[in-house]
């Protein structure tokens, strides 16, 4: 069962307003898409800590560094292509490096961007801030994750990385519950499999494993909504048990969450491993749902997946 | 070739069905970017119907001018554009934004004939554009390359790197163009970040600088005549316009920056364009 749909750029604006009231040391940044990315609402509260760069991503990140070196908590918010990739390099010497005091919260990741196209969906964001030392990488799974990350991270002292949809999407989570970074949690339990989703794949995750249930396949399905540090304990007691896993994200299966939970059985559990996820590939304009379709992200290619994984779970132990 | 023996009343009209296209075709897909599309339209019927030398049946000749849309998000003008021009059916315009179709959100090289390069991450175009003004030097080619950016565009930092090597290189083939109409997604550009005195920046930089009417059709002629007969240096048209031009409810307002007409608004639009 899912919840109403809600986006997550509505809840990170929310957050960002109720942290404009209780902490004075909060700045937040745009870079001319304040009213997408909901930091607007910031802006309405404390507009004198509201800073304006322009269409200027490299400097924003610049200006980020200098303002976290003097002390402030910064937010710094764009598109999610823009976040990462325009700025990539300014984000690993002016943040990641000095480990300085930034949170760079991205909206409109992904395929879901829709009929803007291929430049505008970000599906290598994850990949370019997992690789940078120092950063925090988080993908809430709703819009409720995203508030209580929201204000996870402003209580967290480093550099992180967040990303976020454009489109409402159905919710999953209680909406109160606290925002553990790091730390995965087990939206259902189940032997055959263990199902790792981030963002808005674990809706589509959960779904997948309530039709797979309906044919006896009772599979476990996990929120990995911090990818880094990634909850190594969760998967290693969960693919324990199960002997097999699938992940799922809106993002390329090469430096995503498929890569991050590879890179950690291929070390500690070798075990069979099936990644949803887009292939290499950039996307194109369309409706989102229909081009989840195009690019295997539905609920049933997850589905498929997971038994992709049962048959070379049983191809191993046979 | 295009025939380039149009009036200059025949490419305002010219200009006036781009538009149209352009609201047609937004509206159809239901997104888009209507208000930088319509500020553009006068200068793309200048360029495509009078100054550029190209040619739709044959659109990867070696000597046509280039033309790179640097604020990508106005792909719907240059669609119509190429479209009106005969480089793909009319028909086409009407599949914009939709899952199958040539026409991406933003423009893609290779996708369409007549995409010279892909764009829609803003600020990059004249980098482009200066390396194809490079290469034609290499070659001893005598074909221009235009590149239209925004001015909000102009914040970006890369521009002003491009703006100092084409002034090193004399890349006196190259010509771009500002879409001065002063607003961006967040309101006026002066507000968000403000690039006045303009002008001043670019001659600092070393540039020829003429600054237009960008709707008044034989200014945008001349200028361009102006331009290709310089001698050592780039020049940049700075065109002052009104972003959502021709449409009255979209003149000037930023609401229309990326959002498409109603089925309403846009009967309402077509009417005044069809007036003109
Ligand atoms: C690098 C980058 N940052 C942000 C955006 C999002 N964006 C699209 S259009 C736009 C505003 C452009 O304003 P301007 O250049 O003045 O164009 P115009 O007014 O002609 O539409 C922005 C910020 C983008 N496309 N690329
Ligand atoms: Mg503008």
């Amino acid at each position: 069962m899912t919840g109403k749909k809600l986006a997550q750029r509505n809840y990170y604006g929310k957050a960002l307003a109720d942290l404009a009231a209780k902490d004075p040391n909060v700045v937040v940044m745009d870079a001319d898409l304040a009213d997408s990315t909901k930091t607007t609402e910031f802006k309405k509260i404390a507009p004198e800590r509201f800073i304006e760069v322009g269409i200027a991503e490299q400097n924003m990140i610049g200006v980020a560094s200098g303002l976290a070196a003097s002390g402030k908590i910064v937010f710094a918010s764009t598109f999610a292509v823009f976040a990462t990739g325009r700025c990539w390099e300014q984000i690993r010497l002016a943040v990641a490096y000095p480990k300085l005091n930034v949170k760079i919260v991205a909206t409109h990741c992904g395929i879901s961007v829709g009929e803007d196209g291929a430049s505008h969906q970000a599906l290598e964001d994850i990949a370019l801030m997992r690789a940078l030392p120092n950063m925090t990488v988080i993908s809430p799974a709703d819009a409720y994750e995203a508030y209580a990350a929201t204000i996870a991270i402003a209580e967290f002292d480093g550099p992180v990385y967040m990303r976020m949809g454009r489109s409402e999407f159905p919710t999953i989570t209680k909406e109160d519950a606290e925002f553990k970074i790091g730390r995965a949690s087990i939206l259902k339990e189940g032997d055959d499999a263990t199902l790792i989703g981030t963002g808005q794949m674990v809706a589509l995750c959960k779904e997948a494993a309530d039709a797979l249930l309906e044919e006896g396949i009772d599979v476990e399905v996990v929120n990995m909504s911090t990818i880094k540090p990634l909850d190594r304990e969760t998967l290693k007691a969960s693919i324990r048990k199960t002997g097999c896993a699938v992940t799922a994200e809106e993002h390329s299966i090469i430096g995503g969450l498929g890569a991050a939970v590879a890179e950690f059985l291929s070390q500690e559990m070798p075990a069979p491993l099936e990644m949803i996820g887009t292939k290499d590939t950039f996307g194109e304009s369309g409706a989102p749902d229909k081009l989840f379709e195009k690019y295997g992200l539905t609920s049933n290619d997850i589905a498929d997946a997971v038994k992709r994984s049962l048959d070379r779970k049983k191809e191993m132990k046979g | 070739m295009v025939a380039m023996e149009y009036t200059i009343q025949e490419l305002e009209k010219k200009a006036n069905a781009l538009r149209l296209d352009v609201i047609e075709a937004t509206t159809a897909a239901g997104s888009g970017h209507p208000g930088g599309s319509l500020s553009s339209a006068d200068l793309l019927a200048a360029l495509y119907f009078k100054v550029m030398r190209h040619d739709p049946e044959d659109p990867e000749r070696e000597d046509r001018d280039r033309f790179i849309l640097s604020k990508g998000h106005a792909a719907p003008i240059l669609y119509s554009a190429l479209a009106e021009s005969g480089y793909f059916p009319k028909e086409e315009l009407a599949t914009l934004r939709k899952m199958g179709s040539r026409l991406q959100g933003h423009p893609v090289k290779g996708k369409v004939p007549g995409i010279e390069m892909s764009t829609g991450s803003l600020g990059q175009g004249l980098s482009m554009a200066c390396g194809m003004a490079l290469a034609g030097k290499l070659d001893k080619k005598d074909h221009k390359i235009y590149c239209l950016l925004g001015d909000g565009e102009l914040q970006s930092g890369q521009n002003w790197e491009a703006a100092m090597l084409a002034r090193h290189y004399h890349l006196n083939n190259l010509i771009a163009f500002v879409d001065r109409n002063r607003l961006q997604i967040t309101g006026c550009t002066e507000d968000a970040m403000s690039l006045d005195p303009l002008p001043e920046k670019w001659r600092a930089f070393g540039w020829n600088v003429i600054i237009i009417n960008g709707h008044s059709m034989i200014q945008i002629v001349e200028a361009c005549a102006k331009a290709k007969e310089a001698e050592t240096n780039p020049t940049v048209i700075i065109m002052n316009t009104v972003k959502g031009k021709g449409v009255s409810f979209m003149e000037n307002n930023c609401d229309f920056h990326g959002k498409a007409c109603k089925a309403g608004e846009k009967d309402q639009a077509v009417t005044e364009l069809c007036r003109i």
